[in-house]
């Protein structure tokens, strides 16, 4: 738990002044976003408005060309090897198609990073990772299958089940709901939900899935005009930017809203 | 929640007090019970006997932080400490993990059960059939592509009336014919220069250096030159084939042509089984030549055997049979490794791991296929007597 107080101490992930571009084309243009910790953050825009380049700047994965990222408390612009290893073990990622190593069965998946950062013996790693796969509400037969034997929705779990293999503080999903029907969808939603408030978690949510935003964020980052807009859906519908007028206010939108 | 990078397991971080007063057993965790930790934690607990006692009480007040190994830990001492007929008295965590302890205690964990692998006799017995089994299916499911295969370019060379996809016949020739010159060219002047080397070293004991000019001619020719190509273009070309149209499947790339009415066979398999069997012999007489150059440049150093006199002995040694002899071979090495490539691209299955498993598989059925075909062909010249 945090100590809280000191307002330094309740933002998990600071994003200032970050820039990315490939190719001569700038992606962010002097970006500042901050995430608060027990928060779920959601991000969304446009293709190609870079929230997956995002993502994958806060996690080390893409070099800015400038700005700086400052994940609970360490600086990750030009981190060394061994303080990246501290901050990967207190943060899980899902990626998009659930990256489970398809060589590997579900079981031996989670454990992956049990084995690496952990001295468990084979018998509790065991258990652990039963233990996830009913976190994330997989059946236990479900251990010894290979990724390509799931389905798209098990798959997502499974992932998540990995990301969490180490009771990580943060975790990042990247378009989590993206390919599963709406009621797989919908009790992923409520999983991440019930997993963030039972262990404590930090989300940042990469998302096209206005249903997804509207259950489970506490708050909204949109990326507009190479920066981020922040607030919740009910300021947001007020925003005078068309595209994120036409996101809420949309069709789609309207609907999504109108059920809450 | 941690806030800290993973500590290695340390008893001054986290620990376990076990005290017995009159029949109850308590234990008392203290300390960061997380998953850093674990690994101690769970021996600690696998040391608790709970021997001639009726009650236990788990007074976790001392945790100072818990997260879902840890609580784990605890619900499972409490679970076997009930299955083992102690009454469980109390539980108690600090209340901030209310919710994970409630989360957890909602799931049913059954423990992982490993399958061991059986041993003896009989199991290897079973394994070896399996083997077989696998290697008929694998050589019948072939035959049953060669016969697809063999239908399909029949009809595109006797009536074209679908046009042949020239291009990418033309690619196909460009990528496994043009652009392996360096490679073949380069291993070939090698393997030239050493047969000439050890042909020179044991035939000047009889005093006969000049036959390795015979030896160099008749061996590159009819032999190695056409050998060599082929193994190259197998490991380069026919893992190449097998690579692209497994990784087209895996990106659903041949469902989405055949949902198309595209065929297969046509459009895949025989740009590259045509164009290999057209780019093999070429590659195939580029070598030999290189190869001899190796063997010329060897004999010069060596054994001061001069240019014309080579050429004069190499003349002798060989008729243009012995060339044809090594280059017919060169089409039915192209088809077999053209059609092992695309055939084991085509099993590939919709995962990453069959593309690099079904590749090694490629590459070393056409080697097999290739001595295999090569000793067949030996058999059938030394019949036929050429």
């Amino acid at each position: 738990m945090t100590s809280g107080g000191n307002g330094k101490d309740d933002v998990a992930i600071r994003v200032r002044g970050l820039v990315n571009a490939f190719n001569g084309k700038v992606i962010h243009d002097h970006l500042d976003l901050d995430v608060m910790r027990g928060e779920v953050l959601g991000v969304v825009g446009g293709s190609g408005t870079g929230k997956s380049v995002l993502l994958r700047s806060i996690i080390g994965l893409n070099r800015p060309v400038s700005g700086s990222v400052e994940v609970l408390g360490v600086e990750t612009a030009g981190i060394d090897a061994e303080d990246l290893k501290g901050l990967q073990v207190r943060w899980g990622v899902l990626f998009q198609g659930g990256a489970l190593f398809s060589s590997q069965t579900v079981a031996e998946n989670i454990q992956v990073p049990l084995r690496r950062y952990t001295h468990m013996s084979q018998e509790l790693m065991d258990e652990i990772a039963a233990m996830k796969l009913s976190l994330v509400g997989l059946p236990q037969d479900a251990a010894q299958k290979y990724p390509s034997e799931l389905s798209g929705g098990m798959v997502k779990r499974a992932g998540l089940a990995r990301a969490l293999a180490l009771d990580p503080e943060l975790l990042f999903l990247d378009e989590p709901t993206s390919g599963l029907d709406p009621i797989s969808a919908n009790q992923f939603d409520e999983l991440v939900r019930s997993l963030q408030e039972s262990l404590g978690l930090t989300v940042f949510m990469v998302t096209h899935d206005i249903d997804s935003l509207r259950a489970i964020t506490d708050r909204i980052a949109v990326l507009v005009n190479k920066k981020t807009k922040v607030g919740t859906i009910p300021t947001l519908l007020h925003d005078p930017d068309p595209w994120i007028h036409e996101y809420f206010s949309g069709a789609r939108g309207r609907a999504a809203l109108a059920v809450a | 929640m941690r806030n800290r990078p993973l500590a290695k397991p340390d008893e001054s971080l986290a620990d376990l007090r076990i005290e017995w007063r009159q029949n109850v057993l308590r234990l008392l965790p203290t300390g960061e019970w997380n998953v850093g930790q674990s690994s101690r934690l769970d021996q600690l607990l696998h040391g608790v006997r709970p021997e001639n006692v009726r009650e236990a009480e788990i007074d976790g007040r001392g945790i100072t932080e818990l997260d879902s190994a840890g609580a784990w830990l605890l619900l499972r001492e409490k679970r076997e400490l009930e299955s083992s007929g102690v009454r469980v008295r109390g539980f108690v965590l600090p209340d901030r993990y209310g919710a994970l302890l409630q989360k957890m205690e909602g799931e049913k964990v059954i423990a992982l059960r490993h399958a061991s692998r059986p041993r003896g006799f009989v199991p290897f017995l079973e394994s070896l059939g399996r083997g077989t089994m696998h290697a008929l299916g694998q050589g019948y499911g072939m035959l049953g592509f060669l016969g697809r295969v063999t239908v399909e370019a029949t009809e595109a060379l006797l009536a074209p009336r679908r046009e042949l996809p020239l291009p990418a016949f033309v690619r196909q020739i460009e990528e496994t014919g043009l652009t392996a010159l360096p490679i073949v060219g380069l291993l070939a002047f090698l393997v030239g220069v050493v047969l000439a080397y050890q042909g020179a070293d044991q035939l000047h004991r009889f005093g006969a250096e000049i036959f390795t000019v015979d030896l160099l001619g008749v061996g590159f020719l009819r032999e190695l030159g056409g050998l060599i190509t082929a193994i190259i273009v197998a490991g380069r070309s026919g893992s190449a084939f097998t690579a692209h149209i497994g990784t087209m499947r895996v990106n659903e790339e041949i469902d989405a042509m055949e949902t198309m009415g595209l065929n297969i066979a046509e459009v895949l398999v025989l740009p590259r089984v045509l164009g290999l069997v057209i780019a093999l012999p070429l590659l195939t007489f580029y070598a030999d030549m290189v190869g001899l150059i190796g063997g010329l440049v060897m004999c010069y150093f060596d054994l001061h055997i001069t240019v014309p006199v080579f050429m004069r002995e190499l003349q002798q040694a060989i008729t243009y049979k012995t060339l044809l002899v090594g280059l017919i071979k060169a089409p039915v090495f192209a088809f077999l490794i053209g059609l092992v490539g695309c055939f084991e691209g085509l099993r590939v299955e919709r995962n990453a791991e069959s593309v690099g498993r079904l590749t090694t598989r490629s590459v070393v059925e056409s080697i097999f296929l290739i001595i295999t075909f090569d000793a067949a062909f030996s058999i059938l010249f030394s019949i036929i007597g050429i």
